[in-house]
């Protein structure tokens, strides 16, 4: 489990436009690049120091390139960072207002109290 | 010594700016009740007469991140930017430039910490819309100097509520004991019951009226007891996922001191959240 990295992922990419644009329209290849290049990146730091040891799960990986938020969902992603950045990405299609909220809601429907763990 | 002369208590709800400046087919139906709630509670501000403000708010993993996360922070800045490139792409926030009170955030940072809150601080801070939003609801001007405060009540672990409410209570004292003529709001925003990212967000109310009127009822009446016997980390999962955002409530009721009653409370029931304005006139200072 790697929670604090799926954070990390969607925190950094979510401030980031041209990082929203490219994982909206090609998620593998965004994911696959952001795991070789900005995920041991030290944010808090000077440019070039960096981590050594941070990568994603299989199951985690899969649930980033597939857009799979309810799969985030369950596996303990900070919902507020997930929620932010699938709106970016997806809340332009609307055809109503909050059509996209409600229906990334509504995929969600079968969790019951209590959610999983988003502790990092 | 300062006087404390207005104690506010405030939801910070992002769609009121792009809500009440939407006009024609774009502006929502709940705009114009909306607006004239927030243009009365505004009064109640400006009526206060203040010279400063401590703003309570919480970063929404903005400037603060998990690699580095602080539970209380004050800002020491002379001016301090604020919002951010997704709070413009998703609730349309204007940029904004705010003043720093120095002085007071050195004497808050200084007693803070003489009083056993281990205080953070930052002297480069972007503050986002758990700030700018009572800004622009109570002081569009925003021509007042700030102190920001943030909490964590996002990223667990998290302080317990009590420790929310001493905070409260001892940036009360603090500020009294501030060697200046000048006149001080103390205004800090949280949540009633909400969810964000889960599957009960975006309803047609608050996820948990039962919750929120509660509530309502703990802050408007200063019953900070009852309160704290029925809140606890866990029991805010049950009201929505990001209820926890409540204990910047329970840091202002703090403020307002045990037993205090609301001078003014309002609510607006919307889809998605209630909104909940509270404020309070300390006897010392008072209305000018």
């Amino acid at each position: 489990m790697s929670k604090y990295l799926l954070d990390k992922f969607l925190y950094t990419v979510d401030r980031d436009p041209d990082l929203v644009e490219r994982y909206r329209s090609s998620p593998r290849e965004l994911v696959t690049w952001w795991e070789e290049d900005r995920a041991n990146a030290v944010l808090n730091c000077h440019t070039g120091e960096a981590s050594t040891w941070l990568r994603f799960t299989d199951d985690e990986r899969q649930a980033l390139i597939g857009h799979d938020h309810v799969r985030l969902f369950e596996l303990g992603a900070h919902p507020f960072l997930t929620l932010t950045l699938f709106i970016a990405m997806f809340e332009r299609d609307n055809t109503e207002p909050l059509e996209y909220q409600k229906a990334f809601g509504a995929r969600l429907a079968h969790f019951d109290m209590p959610y999983p763990d988003i502790a990092t | 010594m300062a006087s404390i002369v207005a104690v506010i208590a405030s939801t910070h709800h992002p769609f009121y700016y792009k809500a009440s400046t939407a006009t024609g087919e774009d502006r929502p139906p709940f705009a114009d009740e909306w607006e004239r709630k927030i243009l009365a509670f505004r009064e109640t501000l400006t009526r206060a007469n203040p010279d400063v403000l401590v703003m309570v708010g919480s970063d929404h993993f903005h400037q603060l991140w998990l690699d580095n996360m602080p539970q209380f922070l004050v800002g020491k800045a002379p001016f301090y930017d604020a919002n951010w490139y997704n709070e413009e792409r998703e609730f349309g926030l204007p940029r904004m430039l705010l003043k720093g009170q120095e002085d007071l955030s050195a004497h808050i940072l200084r007693n803070g910490l003489d009083e056993g809150f281990d205080l953070a601080f930052s002297n480069e801070l972007r503050i986002d819309h758990s700030i700018t939003c009572p800004i622009i609801t109570l002081r569009p001007e925003a021509d007042l100097p700030i102190v920001p405060i943030y909490t964590n009540i996002f990223a667990p672990p998290l302080p317990q509520p009590a420790r929310f409410v001493k905070l409260g209570e001892t940036i009360r004292q603090i500020v009294e004991q501030w060697p200046s003529h000048l006149r001080v709001a103390i205004i800090g925003t949280g949540h009633l019951s909400l969810e964000l990212g889960g599957p009960r967000q975006f309803g047609p109310h608050g996820p948990d009226p039962e919750f929120d009127r509660r509530a309502v009822e703990w802050i408007a009446s200063g019953d900070i007891d009852n309160c704290l016997r029925e809140v606890t980390l866990d029991s805010l999962h049950s009201p929505g996922n990001a209820t926890h955002g409540f204990m910047d409530f329970m840091l202002m009721m703090g403020v307002a001191g045990a037993g205090a009653k609301a001078d003014y409370v309002d609510t607006l029931d919307l889809f998605h959240t209630m909104e909940a304005y509270f404020t309070w006139y300390p006897t010392q200072g008072g209305v000018r």
